[in-house]
This record gives C-alpha cells, sequence and structure tokens, in this order.
C-alpha cells in the first residue's frame, strides 16, 4: 500500500477544506470496503484519505416529515437492525443485508455502494425506485440530484472535485407503496450480481398508479428501466400486465457477455426478476 | 513519488484485549498489519488481504470486522478483540474447545478468523440454528474442511454453554 496521511475531520466545512486542498490525490473513506481493496490495488495514488464517519450528518439515521434521511456513511448493519426502518423500507433493507458477509456488512455503506458506481452495486436499484435524492456538499453549497443521476459510467459519478455525498434522503412510503430487490448470484452468499432488479409499485383500487423497475448488472450503471416502469401506469393488477412488464424489462436492457453470464441469460434473468420483484413489492404494497 | 510526499506517523489511542495503549502508527496501514507488526500479536492471520476470506477478523466494539479493510488509524478511541482475548488463564474458550473436539480445523489458517466470528454470534444469540451458523459465518473461508465440522463445533460450543 502506497503512503498517504489519514483525516478524519469532523464536520462538513473541515471536510470541503481538505478535498479543496488535496484536490484529485484525495479521496473520502465510508466503510473502506470498496476504497482500501482498490487503493491497495494501485488503483489510485492518494496523498490524502478523508475518513468521514466522524461527522455527524454522514452517520445518522433521521426521521422527517416527509423523508427517512440515511447518512451516506452509516453501515448497512445499522439499517437491518433497526425496527422501523426494516418495517417501513424492507425494499431497501433488501439489499442492505445481502451486500457481502457480516464483516462487511459492518462497514459497508449505500453511500459508499452508490459513490463507488459499480455496475453490479446492490444498493444503488433499490434506491432508485425509493425515488431518493443524494444531498451533496460542495464549495459552492449544497444541492441536490435524483439518485437515477448519480452514476454516470463504471466507478464514475456525478460529483465534482472538491464535492461529497451527505445523505440519502428517501421519500417515506405512502399507503399502497411497496418496493422488493433481488440479485441472482450462482451461490448463495458472498457474490457479485450477474443480473439484479429492483421494483416499487403504488396500488390504489386495484390499479399501480405509480412503478419504478431498475436493473444492475445489464449496463454500464444501474439504470431506471423507464419503458417497463410507464407501461404498468394506470394498468391493472394483472398476470398478463406484470408479464409483459417483465417482458419490456428484458427487451430494454443491452446486457454484455463476460465470465458471469452470456446476453442471453442476463436478459432472461432479467425477465424472471423483474417479475419477482413485482410480485414482492405488490405483496408489501398490500394489494395482492 | 512515495517518498516526495510527507507522511506523518500518528498517534492513537485504544484499547485492545482489554488493554489500553498508545499507539505510533503510519497513517496507511491496516488494522491487520498494526496488529501484527506494531502490536507485536500474530494470532489474526491474512489470507486474502481484501476482505474475501475473513481470516482476519477481529471484533470493533463487538462487531465483527475484516481487519484487513481497516485502517489501524480508524480504532482510535475504539475497543478491538482478536483472537489473543479469547482463552483465559483458566482455560481455552468452550469454542476453543469444541473445535479441537470436533477436529474443525486442518492447517488452521482460517481458525482464529472463525473463532472470533463464531463467538460474536453466540455472543449476541446464544441458540443459533445451524442455517443462521452458516449464514453468519458465509464471509469466512476455509480450504480445507468443508466447513461441516467447523458448523458442528460452533452447535456443540453453543450447546455446552
Ligand atoms: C468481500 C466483499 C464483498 C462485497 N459484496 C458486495 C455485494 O454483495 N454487493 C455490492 O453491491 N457490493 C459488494 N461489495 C463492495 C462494497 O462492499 C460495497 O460497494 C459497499 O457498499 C461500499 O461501501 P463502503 O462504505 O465500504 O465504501 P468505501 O469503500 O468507503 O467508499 C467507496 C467509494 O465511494 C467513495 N465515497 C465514500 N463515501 C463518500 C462520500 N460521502 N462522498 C463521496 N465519495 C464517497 C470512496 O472514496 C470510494 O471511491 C463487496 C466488497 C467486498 C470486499
Ligand atoms: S485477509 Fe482480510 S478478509 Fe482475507
Ligand atoms: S483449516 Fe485450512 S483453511 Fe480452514
Amino acid at each position: 500500500m502506497h503512503p498517504y496521511n489519514y483525516y478524519a475531520p469532523e464536520n462538513i466545512n473541515d471536510a470541503l477544506g481538505l478535498l479543496e486542498k488535496f484536490g484529485s490525490k484525495a479521496r473520502c473513506l465510508a466503510g473502506g470496503t470498496d476504497i482500501l481493496v482498490q487503493t491497495r490495488g494501485g488503483r489510485f495514488e492518494l496523498d490524502a484519505i478523508i475518513d468521514v464517519k466522524n461527522i455527524p450528518e454522514l452517520t445518522k439515521v433521521e426521521w422527517t416529515k416527509d423523508h427517512l434521511l440515511v447518512g451516506s456513511a452509516v453501515p448497512c448493519y445499522v439499517l437491518y437492525e433497526d425496527e422501523k426502518v426494516t418495517s417501513q423500507f424492507p425494499g431497501i433493507i433488501d439489499a442492505a443485508s445481502l451486500i457481502g458477509g457480516i464483516q462487511i456488512q459492518s462497514r459497508a455503506s449505500l453511500g459508499g455502494n452508490l459513490c463507488n458506481a459499480s455496475p453490479s452495486a446492490d444498493g444503488i436499484c433499490p434506491l432508485i425506485v425509493h425515488n431518493t435524492i443524494c444531498v451533496i456538499a460542495g464549495p459552492k453549497g449544497s444541492r441536490e440530484i435524483s439518485v437515477d443521476q448519480f452514476c454516470v459510467s463504471p466507478g464514475k459519478n456525478v460529483l465534482d472535485e472538491g464535492e461529497f455525498l451527505v445523505s440519502l434522503k428517501i421519500p417515506l412510503p405512502n399507503s399502497g407503496f411497496g418496493a422488493a430487490y433481488e440479485r441472482f448470484i450462482p451461490r448463495n452468499e458472498m457474490d457479485i450480481a450477474v443480473a439484479a432488479v429492483g421494483s416499487s409499485v403504488v396500488v390504489d383500487g386495484g390499479k399501480i398508479t405509480n412503478s419504478k423497475i431498475a436493473l444492475a448488472a445489464v449496463g454500464p450503471t444501474p439504470i431506471y428501466a423507464e419503458k417497463a416502469s410507464e407501461f404498468l401506469l394506470g394498468k391493472d393488477v394483472s398476470e398478463d400486465n406484470l408479464d409483459q412488464a417483465s417482458q419490456i424489462a428484458q427487451d430494454s436492457c443491452s446486457p454484455i457477455t463476460d465470465m458471469r453470464g452470456d446476453v442471453e441469460f442476463r436478459k432472461h434473468l432479467i425477465g424472471v426478476l423483474t417479475r419477482r420483484t413485482l410480485d414482492l413489492a405488490l405483496e408489501r404494497a398490500g394489494g395482492n | 513519488m512515495a517518498n516526495s510526499k510527507k507522511v506523518k506517523k500518528i498517534q492513537i489511542t485504544t484499547t485492545i484485549n482489554g488493554q489500553e495503549m498508545e499507539l505510533l502508527i503510519p497513517p496507511y496501514i491496516s488494522l491487520l498489519e498494526t496488529l501484527r507488526e506494531i502490536v507485536g500479536i500474530t494470532g489474526t492471520k491474512e489470507g486474502c488481504n481484501d476482505g474475501n476470506c475473513g481470516a482476519c477478523t477481529v471484533t470493533i466494539d463487538r462487531r465483527i470486522v475484516d481487519s484487513c479493510l481497516v485502517l489501524g488509524a480508524e480504532i482510535d478511541g475504539k475497543n478491538v478483540e482478536t483472537i489473543e482475548g479469547m482463552a483465559t488463564p483458566e482455560g481455552l474458550h468452550p469454542l476453543q474447545q469444541a473445535f479441537l473436539e470436533e477436529a474443525a480445523l486442518q492447517c488452521g489458517i482460517c481458525t482464529p478468523g472463525f473463532l472470533v466470528a463464531s463467538k460474536n454470534l453466540l455472543d449476541k444469540e446464544p441458540n443459533p440454528s445451524e442455517g443462521r451458523i452458516r449464514h453468519w459465518l458465509a464471509g469466512n473461508l476455509c480450504r480445507c474442511t468443508g466447513y461441516d465440522k467447523i458448523v458442528k463445533a460452533v452447535q456443540k460450543a453453543s450447546e455446552n454453554s
């Protein structure tokens, strides 16, 4: 591992100062389960690592009137050991409880998962289908963007130099809302998704009034499947409609062939997982 | 590159196996390296050095982590427990005893990690199901035993405690 200095700022302004000072030679450290592996592997040459876990906004889980605010560095276990979060956001917990093993979950955060911007990241689809807003701090003040705009290409996110992610602002579920996330891996635990789908629905009187479907490991970033999602708007909850949406999701993705799976297999998986996650989302919405 | 940079050692205060200590460490070394090379306790093993094998498992504030994926600098003010803290002068921990009786090890490189992880589970949940044990230990790899004997040993220790 190459030498670098370690800083643990205690507030947002100090963190911004350090990011300004070191520019591209600095990186944030949340749980370290991506960054320490990558730094050791020589992916970057750093002068400074900035541990963000002493900044209160980044490590707290807070309920506001309309949102659940999850600090970007909150480790997965904090979410799945919180009964209120688990009962209100089972679709987020689906992902938080399957990232790595228990050791990894002690450290890995959804914010780190998102910033790392891997095409197969498990945390991102659930955030997309929950209409999550990313709260970003930067030298020119803070800004907010929708999570589906956050990842730009494998390993690259929308943050400008000097900016960092503060928290994830997840709207509280309205009545009739349900969400779910599922991935396919060849083993039971500790593997990278071959394909994965997150789905959410809002059901009112037997009709789907809103839906979001997001796909991972079948494109350069996890993506919002717009066509499949919009197909369901205003439709009755029926086998046929759910199957059609799954088929549209399958047809609209453009995966690659690699050692984990080929194009045809991945597309097939997307169809199956879309249907399964829609079923579970509907069940959780109480619409089934 | 590396040499032109000014990297200062940092001082941390931490508690390791109940003993408070002050350490002066390079800021970029892992907790695993801190334990083995600075503190000089080598029971915690390095398998993969990238978070996959769990051989380096220790607890920080009672949660298991892979010490290869933590910086030594991060344990300032924290409480760390390693395999060296498990047996007492009176004898082995029931889990250690059960691992011996059930022959839950061959080469032994994975054993400290499995023991620390299993102890953490039994401390929280004294009577886990077999499925729960297997799920909890999914982050620990063993190339020798085929896992069954390890799971049996954990079950035995949970019955005996
Ligand atoms: C053994 C193992 C198993 C894994 N299994 C899975 C899995 O099943 N599914 C999965 O999706 N991932 C998996 N991962 C990858 C990793 O654990 C996750 O991506 C995790 O969520 C990363 O979070 P972190 O807090 O550890 O991030 P870190 O490593 O601390 O950071 C990740 C990246 O985000 C940047 N960053 C962190 N915080 C901020 C911030 N506030 N602002 C701006 N940038 C920031 C860092 O600089 C870095 O580039 C696994 C990793 C390992 C080692
Ligand atoms: S050495 Fe740390 S997980 Fe393998
Ligand atoms: S006993 Fe050899 S790796 Fe587990």
